[in-house]
């Protein structure tokens, strides 16, 4: 396809002419966008650059000028990204969010999949506890109806996955089992859940759940909402999981089965490490939609980020700059997801190398 | 026969009757709490309120005439219409702008296919609530009133308050000029099967594609000019502080619907590029070498083999606009979800809501699901 | 213990697959000791025959007996005989996700309950034994063919078993490496095991084996010892069916 360059051409030449300009048709598409963009970008960088208002002490600026309003996220970051926090005390959900993501990075590099992973992962996640709600060793106490945030978001897509996994194993294995009851309850379960949008399940968790309870007892919001996601999160984890055991070879189950072992030794120690060890990419994937559709809990009245960025629009000095809000949002939300679904595609290439190489 | 532990037989009756056992103690106890909670707060049970008066204005409703004093019951109905339509819409939409982006990101032109890309690494990183906001705000701050909308077409204008557009006045040569379309259709396919068989036998082609257009069109355009081509125009005229006459198309539809086209066209663009790149280039080759021209290689190696690997995923991604389309409780658009929630603010009866709205999306996933199996299944027929 | 207990014991085997009838009417005796060949055309059940000897398969008619035990639905017993037995696949089989040394004590570990350094020094032996200790560290998916189908037998030696049964052993290894895993075999023939190997390497049968069973359509057609099999073979189907393998 890219033809060897003609004697004496330049090569930019050459490229310009194979990439641009490779067919009439082609050509036509590439001036109109050029055109366009050419119509498009400079009034874009006149807004959104030159002519925006970066700082400045209230909107009386923005308003009368005719470029986007950073004001808007230079003085009300703090409160999109840590909500009705203390504000004396941010550094502390700042650093659980440093946890967080130092965690979770280190959960996907292969070189940490050792056995004291787990123990790691109950320590940050006490030591993340402490942090936030303090009360001990110093720290003042904080209730957790004051979380909100980045830090919201990323502690509800954390404890979604954690505690939909192994939901998610236990109902793919039932699925599987040829036991009519088990295999009935559990693809009710998933279908009914897969079936409906995450806001019915919210709402059922955020009005209903109080009903489901005996008389006196009560759960507060924030864990009606992780309940919700938790479930949610389990019947689509549970499809990934299912995927990944069907693509085991069936010799690998005779192998354990010509050992002697028993069924769940068998799936503990040779079936399921295979199928997990396949499933990461599309986990990883489940992970930045969890992720993105934990803004949903702001329909039930959690503060998460996307949550606090409306807050501040509700407010009349800042009212009427939602686009530049939304287009901060955006970029927090798309440096996160981008990140991750990088990071996934390179482990993907990673795994599937060292598992193929063989001395022929 | 003695029973032993270790009897597979034993142990599987002993998992199942511990799991429905445990399964019923739950559901009981979910039950008697929630029965006991609603006694105590006073509140209904059962669906007679489906009968009361709604109370409450719809701010758009979709061929279901509504009105304040409607029963709860309309009030739904208008809001699962109201659902339909923006997912019927969106699920075309999305298809047709998802293959051609799809395909874009394949093309030689560099320029086209970085674009594409660009388009569909952005979008699928940033949660759809978030655009829809983001699309909302836009309409809502950066449009005129309508006393200075923006007609960027004849007739075809842009406000704040919404997307106005002429539309055709009905008439009778109207009517008939779609039976005509109805019966070239029918023609064109009977003509095609027959061409079709006729080749089998003699192995003589026509021009299918051709003739076949010229059946569908042909018969209703020749109707139209027949009858005089009556076409006359309902053109939105400003009358006070808005529009009146043509289609409106309010922001929060045109938001929701235009948020949900463009984020599932960046899924369908994936899909369609993986259906197309999981054909091996060696079928390509070995069709060519046949000697077949561009267009038959298309339909006979191309397409069936790229079908099939698209087809699962993107009926999951039709369910997924559908249930995304409930996002619209948050843009103020009055979907199913919209009004069941305004219902159970006013009645208080949560249970019977949340299992309304739950009922009718199953159906809906249902009943997609089972036509795309439907045709999956035939796909897979005819192939192998 | 008396020297010729039998091993295995088939009577009037059947097996169904569907309307399909893959086994018709087996018998079969097996000694302690000896070492049967099973061969015969694709399709004629010769896989079949072996895995319902550990119960990969299970039999609709007949009775299988292994080491004295009937097999049926009783798990405890299944897993019983499947200590007992190692079996060797077409396809070796070995755990991708567990090193070569791991392979090899996952059974004596979980299934005999051994202490891991028990089983540590058990797999290292049976490492040199099959000539590649050297690769204990490695994953499976670095070593070549036939250095995975020895650690397939290997493993299977791990768990100490009375009898051993090889499904086409070296059907999936490039020609080359063929010898090294049959001269693991017929090491171990010589140190007594017990062994039931289908297979259509006929040299190897001419060496080793005390009887060559040929089997066609779901039937035993002939059962006799190497010399007599090979020289003058007593039906038409063995006769065609050694001029095919023998011919090249």
């Amino acid at each position: 396809m890219a033809a060897a360059p003609k004697k004496g051409s330049d090569p930019i030449f050459e490229w310009i002419r194979a990439k641009l300009f490779p067919s009439p048709l082609s050509s036509v598409a590439t001036v109109l966008i050029l055109y366009l963009a050419w119509q498009a970008i400079p009034p874009f960088i006149d807004w959104a650059f030159l002519d925006a208002i970066w700082r400045a002490p209230d909107s009386a600026a923005c308003r009368a000028a005719a470029g986007a309003c950073w004001v808007f996220v230079t003085e009300k970051y703090r409160f999109i990204l840590f909500g009705t926090y203390p504000y004396e005390e941010h550094w502390r959900p700042a650093l659980a969010i440093f946890l967080l993501i130092t965690l979770w990075a280190a959960s996907l590099a292969p070189m940490f999949w050792r056995r004291w992973l787990p123990l790691m992962w109950l320590a940050g996640l006490a030591a993340i506890g402490v942090l936030m709600w303090g009360g001990i060793g110093g720290l003042s106490y904080v209730e957790n109806e004051r979380w909100g945030g980045l830090v919201l978001t990323l502690l509800l897509t954390t404890f979604g996955i954690g505690g939909a996994f192994p939901l998610a194993v236990l109902l793919a294995l039932a699925r599987r089992s040829r036991m009519p009851v088990l295999q009935g309850l559990a693809v009710g379960f998933i279908e009914l859940v897969r079936g409906v949008p995450l806001i019915s399940l919210l709402f059922m968790a955020s009005v209903m759940l109080p009903l489901f309870l005996p008389a006196g007892v009560s759960i507060d919001k924030l864990l009606r909402a992780q309940i919700a996601l938790i479930l949610f999160a389990a019947a689509y984890l549970a499809e990934v999981v299912r995927g990944g055991l069907q693509v085991v070879p069936r010799g690998q189950y005779e192998a354990a089965d010509a050992l002697g072992l028993s069924y769940w030794r068998k799936t503990v120690l040779v079936i399921l490490p295979q199928a997990l060890k396949i499933a990461i990419p599309p986990l990883v994937n489940s992970f930045i939609g969890l992720f993105k559709d934990t803004s949903l809990v702001l329909i039930i009245g959690l503060f998460d980020l996307l949550s606090t960025v409306k807050i501040v629009l509700t407010d009349p000095v800042w009212s009427g700059f939602g686009v530049e809000a939304y287009l901060f949002a955006s970029l927090v939300y798309f440096v996160f997801c981008y990140a991750m679904s990088r990071y996934s595609q390179r482990l993907e290439w990673r795994l599937a190398r060292a598992e193929g190489a063989r001395p022929r | 026969m003695k029973l032993r532990s270790s009897d597979p037989r034993l142990r599987a009756l002993v998992y199942q009757v511990s799991a429905a056992a445990a399964t019923l103690l739950l559901g009981w106890f979910l039950i008697s709490n929630t029965i006991e909670n609603l006694a105590e707060r006073n509140i209904a049970s059962g669906f007679a309120f489906l009968d009361r008066e709604a109370g409450f204005a719809i701010g758009e409703t979709t061929f279901v005439p509504y009105s304040a004093s409607g029963t709860y019951l309309e009030a739904l109905t208008v809001g699962i219409a109201n659902t339909l339509r923006v997912a019927l819409i969106g699920i075309v939409a999305a298809t047709v702008l998802g293959s051609l982006i799809g395909l874009a990101r394949l093309s030689r032109n560099w320029l086209l296919a970085k674009l594409a890309s660009g388009y569909v690494e952005f979008i699928r990183n940033v949660p759809l609530l978030v655009q829809l906001f983001f699309f909302y705000a836009l309409i809502a701050e950066h449009t005129p009133v309508p006393r200075e909308a923006i007609e960027f077409l004849p007739g075809w204008y842009l406000s704040n308050r919404g997307m106005f557009f002429p539309v055709p006045v009905f008439h009778a040569a109207h009517a008939w000029a779609l039976a005509a379309l109805a019966a070239g259709i029918a023609t064109a396919v009977a003509f095609a099967r027959w061409a079709a068989r006729r080749r089998a036998l003699t192995g003589g082609s026509l021009p299918v594609a051709e003739i076949a257009l010229a059946l569908v069109l042909g018969p209703p355009a020749l109707t139209f000019i027949a009858m005089g081509t009556p076409l006359e125009f309902d053109v939105p005229r400003l009358s006070g502080f808005n529009f009146s006459g043509g289609v409106a198309l309010t922001p929060e539809f045109t938001a929701l619907t235009g948020g949900l086209i463009l984020y599932t066209a960046a899924f369908i663009a994936e899909i369609v590029r993986a259906g197309i790149l999981s054909i091996p280039r060696g079928q390509i080759e070995a069709a060519c070498a046949l000697g077949l021209r561009q267009r038959r290689i298309l339909r006979f190696v191309i397409l069936p083999q790229a079908l099939r690997v698209i087809v699962p995923p993107l009926t999951n991604q039709y369910l997924n606009l559908t249930k995304n389309s409930s996002l619209a409780v948050a843009i103020g658009y009055p979907d199913l979800v919209s009004v069941a929630n305004t219902t159970i603010n006013q009645t208080g009866q949560a249970v019977e809501g949340v299992a309304i709205i739950m009922a009718v999306y199953l159906t809906i996933t249902l009943t997609i699901s089972v036509v795309m199996n439907w045709y999956n299944a035939r796909m897979a027929l005819r192939g192998q | 213990m008396m020297q010729d207990a039998a091993m295995v014991e088939m009577e009037k085997v059947s097996k169904w697959f569907g309307a399909f009838r893959a086994l018709k009417d087996v018998d079969l005796v097996v000694r302690r000791g000896e070492k049967y060949v099973v061969c015969g055309p694709s399709g004629s059940g010769k896989s079949t025959l072996i895995r319902l000897i550990n119960r990969l398969e299970t039999h609709d008619a007949g009775r299988v007996r292994v080491n004295g035990v009937d097999l049926d639905d009783d798990l405890r017993k299944v897993d019983a005989v499947r200590r007992e037995v190692g079996m060797v696949f077409q396809s070796f089989n070995l755990f991708p996700h567990l090193t070569v040394l791991e392979n090899l004590t996952l059974g004596p570990v979980w299934a005999r309950n051994m202490p891991l350094h028990e089983a540590n020094a058990l797999a290292m032996q049976l490492l040199e034994r099959v000539r590649i200790p050297e690769q204990a560290a490695k994953y499976p998916a670095r070593l070549s063919g036939g250095q995975q189908q020895r650690v397939a037998i290997a493993r299977a030696l791990c768990m100490k078993p009375q009898l051993m049964l090889f499904d086409e052993p070296t059907s999936a290894l490039d020609p080359e490496m063929i010898r090294e895993v049959l001269d693991v075999m017929v090491e171990l023939a010589h140190e007594g095991m017990t062994m039931i190997v289908v297979t259509h390497e006929m040299g190897f049968a001419r060496t080793v084996a005390d009887r060559i069973v040929f089997m066609d359509s779901g039937e035993i057609v002939e059962s006799a010892p190497p010399g007599q099999f090979f020289s003058s073979p007593g039906t038409e189907r063995a006769r065609i069916f050694l001029s095919r393998v023998l011919g090249h």
